[in-house]
């Protein structure tokens, strides 16, 4: 009887003792469930869905704050993906927010810009290049296509350039059946 | 033998070992292992092998796409409406994986533009066009030693050679031959199984080219530092066994003859025919030490080192639905129309043209494309000579696309994940060790165009990692602005916090001040103070003049001039003042002597 009892005794120590330690060694740092969401997100980094960034708006979603269809980037697989990890009913997009655009990158006509660093300030990613009373341009690869620098700039020199189908960026189709040509070609 | 899995090998390894003691054309090959599926579609091999490797006129121009390997694409070294000559390099490797490009004939740049490309997409790409002077000058050839040169030096030079896998994967030589004869590599495989219908472009090489070809081999053998070499060839080419065999009479190269069987072309398909080992689907070639080049490949490496002739042409199959099929040393950026009218035009019903095999080629976007590296074959296709696809119909779990797959993998799950998106799901299944050989669809009894699927969830795949990738470094870089921005404001406050505490005690101070006039005196001290530590320091420095040790002795004479004319100004200035001292005293002396004569005076009158 008192065996037993120093057993499970023992036993609880051990235990408690392992559990302590792996609280403090594997703790882990921030919520990761808000780093699971911001990890969907696409990072445009745009504030299309109300919020100053992706961040905050998977701080909002994992709060329960936001709505998961608040993010046009991302488009319907992204309020799909949101819905699988959150458990939730999918949704369709709320076009309050926008809609889903085809990729594309901020260009600068470099002859009308005059060099006033609004756009630079704007840029959320640090995808432009300039300084005050020179000329800026975009760094292409690292745009993300926001829109933020669009309505800061005072003579209206940046423009949205979607992002052409090139061999290197060329995917192939889903399967189709072809249509046969009547005539000959 | 198609159907037939790993555990019976060793019963097809002696009937296979039988068919090729009876065939009679094996000299050292022992044991030919056995592959999983496989399939055997029509060869079609004999039509383009009636007539010798011909030679083509020079077409009136040559398109070059900067884009005919895998990698990066080359960094163009050349201008619009300059000369060049034959083998003068156009444009040049640019980072890791890439390939120069030479120009196939002496000339003038014409364009620099974006041009249709043999590619699947159908879409222009940068395009270097030459019109060709017509003389085929050549620039000079630099040849090397190859049997007896320094072999970081020799590999180092295969990237100018603009040499590429001329098998059709196009992969730059000069990174399989990166070990510099100190790699782990110790079986070369040469790869003249050639196993996809109409292509004929290696069989011809192996016939006319063989004594080249072996000296080609010894070149990467060397290079690469291989004690065996093992060419894999199919027995559907008896010709270019005997040459071959005839050629590598007195070496230590073995040829083995392997059954005709689709896909045995495939390099980790070869590396287990012909060695029975399995290279795992993680790991190249390589990481168990062996590496597989095309026999073009080999032979392009030799005539670089023995003639300085860098890649600038190709052996081309034109076959399919044309009146003369026949092969052809084709210069690369020849028009594909130009190669058409050699081979006395495509007969009426052509619809269209294929580039590589019936399996694994594409569809040509136009007749303007110019021959590439990649281009092994060009078919004329028609609707006669390749039925037009039945529609297809569902999947009825039949399996027989599992039994014919080379590597084993499940097609029809695969098809399942592509068809609904599941890529998670495909990628579980290996999707990506898909070599798109093409023989699932080939033997699907419901026409399912399954390796489209594949390809497309290959490059969605692709794309979306590639998304993912972006979008890392998006929120790095947002975070990092964030972080700056944060520490931008924190440097503002803490600035702003300093000059308000400033402030604030000169305030405090100047209150202090009109209180009391103890500080008044204080700062009338300091300044004294200041003005004392002034004087003794002009003391201490006196006129010593500083920094003169790297003087020169003349300028050090013209300081003690100066100095000596210094002191004496001074004594002067010394005497001055005594003078000055003297007539006071004078005066003083005199003040009293006239004092003294008026007090006289006065007592006098007194």
């Amino acid at each position: 009887m008192l065996t037993a009892l120093y057993i499970m005794l023992g036993l609880a120590l051990v235990l408690g003792a392992v559990l302590g330690f792996a609280a403090l060694k594997f703790k882990v740092e921030g919520d990761p469930l808000i780093a699971r969401i911001d990890a969907i997100l696409p990072q445009t980094q745009c504030a299309q869905c109300g919020y100053p960034g992706c961040k905050p708006y998977a701080t909002a979603i994992a709060n329960g704050e936001a709505d998961i269809n608040q993010c046009p980037p991302g488009g319907d697989e992204g309020v799909h993906a949101l819905a699988d990890l959150m458990g939730m009913e999918y949704k369709p997009l709320n076009e309050e927010h926008g809609e889903t655009k085809p990729k594309a990158v901020a260009f600068i006509e470099e002859d009308v810009c005059i060099g006033c660093t609004l756009c630079i300030q704007a840029c959320p990613v640090d995808a432009i290049l300039g300084a005050a009373k020179h000329m800026h341009t975009i760094v292409a690869s690292e745009c993300t296509g926001c829109e933020l620098c669009i309505p800061p700039c005072p003579v209206d020199c940046i423009t949205m350039e979607p992002i052409e189908e090139t061999p290197e960026n060329w995917k192939w189709k889903y399967p189709a059946i072809p249509i046969k040509p009547v005539m000959k070609l | 033998m198609e159907v037939s899995s790993h555990t019976n090998q060793a019963g097809n390894e002696t009937i296979m070992n039988a068919i090729i003691d009876i065939s009679g054309l094996v000299k050292k090959s022992k044991a030919i292992f056995n592959l999983h599926g496989g399939v055997h579609p029509p060869g079609n091999k004999a039509q383009s092998t009636q007539l010798p490797i011909g030679e083509l006129p020079l077409p009136e121009k040559l398109v070059l796409p900067l884009r005919q390997h895998i990698g990066n694409i080359p960094k163009i070294t050349v201008s619009i409406n300059q000369h060049v000559l034959k083998g003068q390099l156009l444009a040049e490797a640019e980072g890791t994986v890439s390939a120069a490009i030479h120009a196939p004939t002496s000339g003038t740049i014409i364009a620099i533009e974006d041009a249709v490309i043999p590619h699947p997409s159908g879409l222009p790409d940068q395009c270097i066009t030459i019109k060709p002077d017509g003389k085929d000058t050549w620039i000079e050839r630099k040849t090397q030693d190859w049997r007896k040169g320094n072999l970081n030096d020799l590999v180092a030079s295969i990237r100018l050679s603009g040499i590429v896998g001329l098998g059709g994967a196009t992969f730059p030589t000069q990174i399989k031959l990166r070990g510099n004869g100190k790699s782990e590599v110790h079986t070369l495989v040469i790869n003249a199984a050639e196993c996809e219908p109409y292509i004929t472009c290696d069989d011809m090489l192996m016939r006319e080219r063989s004594e080249q070809l072996v000296l080609g081999i010894q070149v990467a053998q060397r290079l690469i530092g291989a004690q065996n070499v093992v060419v894999g060839v199919e027995d559907n080419k008896p010709e270019a066994i005997a040459a071959i065999q005839t050629a590598t009479a007195n070496t230590n190269i073995e040829v083995k003859v392997i059954p005709t069987l689709y896909p045995s072309g495939d390099a980790r398909r070869l590396v287990h025919l012909v060695l029975g080992q399995e290279v795992p689907h993680d790991k190249r070639s390589t990481q168990v030490g062996i590496q597989v080049f095309n026999v073009a490949t080999v032979l392009a490496l030799y005539r670089y080192f023995e003639f300085g002739e860098p890649s600038l042409s190709r052996i081309v199959s034109m076959t399919g639905n044309v009146n003369r099929p026949q092969n052809f040393e084709v210069l690369f950026g020849t028009p594909l129309m130009h190669l058409v009218k050699a081979v006395g035009d495509a007969k009426d019903d052509t619809s269209h043209y294929i580039m590589g095999g019936p399996m694994m080629g594409f569809d040509l976007p136009s007749e303007e494309v110019p021959i590439t590296k990649a281009a092994n074959c060009i078919i004329a296709a028609s609707p006669t000579l390749f039925e037009p696809a039945t529609p297809a119909m569902p999947c009825i779990r039949c399996a027989r696309c599992a039994d014919a797959c080379p590597v084993s993998l499940q097609p029809q799950e695969l098809y399942w994940f592509a068809k609904a998106d599941n890529f998670e799901k495909a990628q579980d299944y290996k999707l990506f060790d898909c070599i798109e050989c093409g023989a699932c669809s080939y033997v699907c009894p419901s026409a399912i165009p399954l390796v489209q699927y594949y390809r497309y969830a290959k490059s969605e795949v692709i794309a979306l990692d590639k998304a993912q990738e972006a979008a890392d470094i998006a929120r790095e870089r947002n975070d990092f602005r964030l972080a700056r921005l944060e520490r931008e404001k924190q440097e503002r406050a803490a600035k702003h916090a300093a000059r308000a505490q400033g402030a604030k005690a000169a305030q405090a101070a100047k209150a202090a001040g009109s209180q009391e006039g103890q500080t008044v005196t204080d700062k009338q001290a300091a300044i004294t103070a200041a003005i004392e530590r002034a004087k003794a320091q002009k003391a201490a420095d006196g006129a010593v003049p500083k920094n003169t040790t790297a003087t020169s002795t003349a300028t050090k004479a013209e300081i003690k001039t100066i100095d000596t004319r210094r002191a004496a100004a001074t004594k002067d200035a010394n005497k001055l003042t005594a003078d000055t001292d003297k007539q006071a005293k004078i005066q003083a002396a005199i003040a009293r002597a006239k004092a003294q004569k008026a007090a006289a005076l006065k007592a006098k009158k007194g």
